[in-house]
């Protein structure tokens, strides 16, 4: 196919007097799993439900699949797969009964008997969906995203609410269809979830992409620095602690002080010395590989999440 | 099609599968019929006949109520924003439900016309046609009212509250509870803007003087073209999302679906027979002297 699969171009919506999305641009290209990262209220699910065709923009043009998703709805259903967040089905609906369910409003499909295997679902065949647990929920989800065999799939929060343990398992079925050179659209609100599975990231905020790039040239963005995070007995004013040797940068985050440093041992032997001659105390100190909270610090003053 | 016809298959197996289903559709209906049977008509077969019309009205009408909640109850969980990602429609989703709705009233107005006969000797079951019409056309036109409502409606509480509201004129002013011609003259005529007066009546006459279709197509035509308003209205207003909420102007067109039944009353009002005929048969009921009627009150 030529051209990206997706095509996001200044994408805005509104709710009320709300600016939900302000300007979004972005493509994502056929086979590539591409991420929205942001902190919840961004506009990460405004912007998949609208590529979805769920909701109709205010202004802005998009594309998936060479399809209007206002216009060409109903051809566009046909080729995209979603795991939506907060959503459901019939409590009193069989997994199998579901899947077969799905499977029947589509052309071109899986076989819902190989979906439920590939997903660890099939001593869950009969259940009924109430008496699944949450980890179950997600994976026969993530089933019912793939039965009609899309070109495109949403996975909006895919793993939000469920313990680590479960998470994981979502990120190696993830990953398989990464393998499996399927083009993915995912929203989260976890660094690790978006530096492990996609290969490329929008940073979201406030309905903007602040940055836009690979996780590695994202974290190159911000220096390749250490983040050295502190806690002081005594406020620090940040021009002072910026003008340490070795620190690159410094802010206050949430009565925090988050240093950068690409030399942390300088940065923290001057750091001590300054607290020192200033009666300052140490209260706490954190040293953090840099991830992509950093760039979203860098690029906001905020944390990604507390 | 398929879709439709998928949808229609899993509504029934989840409606099967839901007791509260069984409770209304299933228990409460005969509950009904004994009521009115055993007690109304006091097992005279003759009256049996004549409430029989009213028994399986409150089983048709009854369809909005659980269409109603079952919708919304859909909407509000998220289930139906699963289907809006998928190629289904917002027709096949509410056309599956009437679809649906009707096939589960089937079997138990089977049962009523099959106990009438066996438990209290009913001579004859009137025009079976007839009554096998005005059931599909009672139970989609009613069905298409109840999908209205939660269009209308946000919540469950509001639907519920709404359903009430509805109610309770359909089942007293119409002769589904009382005879129509039994209830004060000002109340008949009230009655008569009602589109249960017309189910109500219809199916009476069916059962209980054997009308054939036309003699009916009234009230057959008027719910019938009620039905495509109705369900044209409520795939206009359907909401996929709990989130959007309806537009005051929508619940205008709510309104309008009312529009048949008011200008179809202020004709029979005026110069219609309806409720002669259901003043006839009810006094043909009371002729007999042998026969014993909760008509004492009346005259």
């Amino acid at each position: 196919m030529a051209g990206p699969i997706l095509q996001v171009e200044n994408l805005v919506k509104r709710y009320g007097d709300v600016e939900a999305v302000r300007g979004v641009s972005f493509n994502v290209e056929q086979g590539e799993v591409f991420g929205l990262l942001g902190p919840n209220g961004a506009g990460k699910t405004t912007t998949v439900e609208i590529l979805e065709g769920l909701r109709d923009p205010d202004g802005g043009r998009v594309s998936v699949c060479g399809l209007d998703p206002q216009r060409e709805s109903a051809a566009l259903k046909h080729e995209i797969g979603a795991a939506l967040q907060s959503t459901s089905l019939p409590d009193k609906l069989r997994v199998m009964e579901a899947l077969r369910l799905f499977a029947s409003f589509y052309k071109r499909g899986r076989k819902p008997e190989e979906l439920l295997k590939r997903f660890g679902l099939e001593d869950k065949r009969n259940a009924f969906y109430s008496q699944l647990s949450g980890g179950q929920k997600q994976r026969l989800a993530l089933a019912m995203a793939l039965v009609n065999d899309p070109k495109v799939v949403f996975l909006d929060e895919p793993t939000a609410g469920l313990d680590p343990q479960v998470r994981r398992e979502i990120y190696d079925i993830i990953e398989e269809l990464r393998h499996e050179k399927k083009t993915i659209l995912m929203t989260t609100h976890y660094i690790e979830e978006a530096e492990r599975l996609c290969d490329r990231v929008a940073i979201v905020d406030h309905g903007k992409v602040i940055a836009l790039g690979t996780p590695r040239e994202l974290k190159a963005h911000s220096g390749g620095a250490t983040r050295i995070e502190v806690r002081l007995s005594k406020p620090e004013s940040n021009g002072a602690l910026k003008s340490l040797e070795g620190v690159a940068d410094a802010r206050e985050v949430d009565g925090a002080y988050v240093l950068h440093s690409v030399r942390p041992p300088q940065a923290i032997v001057s750091l001590v010395k300054h607290l020192e001659a200033e009666g300052n105390e140490l209260i706490s100190l954190e040293i953090a590989t840099p991830s992509l909270e950093d760039v979203f610090i860098e690029m906001t003053g905020r944390r990604l999440r507390d | 099609m398929s879709n439709f016809v998928s949808l229609t298959r899993t509504r029934i197996l989840l409606a099967m599968r839901n007791k509260m289903f069984f409770f209304f559709s299933v228990v409460f209906p005969l509950g009904m019929f004994f009521l009115y049977g055993g007690i109304f008509a006091r097992g005279n077969p003759r009256a049996v006949s004549y409430f029989l019309g009213p028994v399986i009205a409150f089983n048709v009408m009854g369809s909005f109520w659980g269409l109603s909640a079952a919708l919304v109850m859909f909407r509000e969980q998220g289930i139906l924003r699963r289907f809006h990602v998928t190629p289904v429609t917002a027709t096949d989703m509410l056309a599956s439900s009437l679809l649906a709705n009707f096939v589960l009233t089937l079997p138990t107005v089977s049962i009523e016309l099959f106990l009438a006969r066996v438990v209290f000797h009913v001579p004859s079951l009137g025009n079976l046609f007839s009554l096998a019409v005005l059931v599909t056309v009672g139970t989609i036109s009613f069905g298409s009212l109840g999908l209205v409502v939660a269009s209308v409606t946000n919540t469950m509480q509001e639907t519920q509250v709404l359903n009430q509201i509805i109610w309770l004129p359909l089942i007293f002013l119409s002769g589904a509870t009382f005879p129509l011609a039994y209830l004060p003259n000002s109340v008949q005529h009230v009655g008569l803007f009602l589109p249960a007066t017309y189910l109500v009546t219809a199916l009476q006459s069916a059962l209980y003087q054997s009308f054939p279709v036309w003699k009916l197509s009234i009230q057959i035509l008027a719910l019938a073209s009620w039905a495509l308003l109705t369900f044209f209205v409520a795939a206009q207003l359907f909401r996929w999302e709990p989130e959007v909420k309806i537009p005051r102007k929508a619940k205008l067109w709510a309104l309008a679906t009312a529009l048949p039944f008011f200008l179809l009353g202020a004709w029979e009002n005026s110069n219609g027979d309806i409720l002669k005929q259901a003043q006839a048969a009810f006094r043909s009921l009371e002729r007999p002297a042998s026969s014993a009627q909760p008509s004492k009150a009346s005259q």
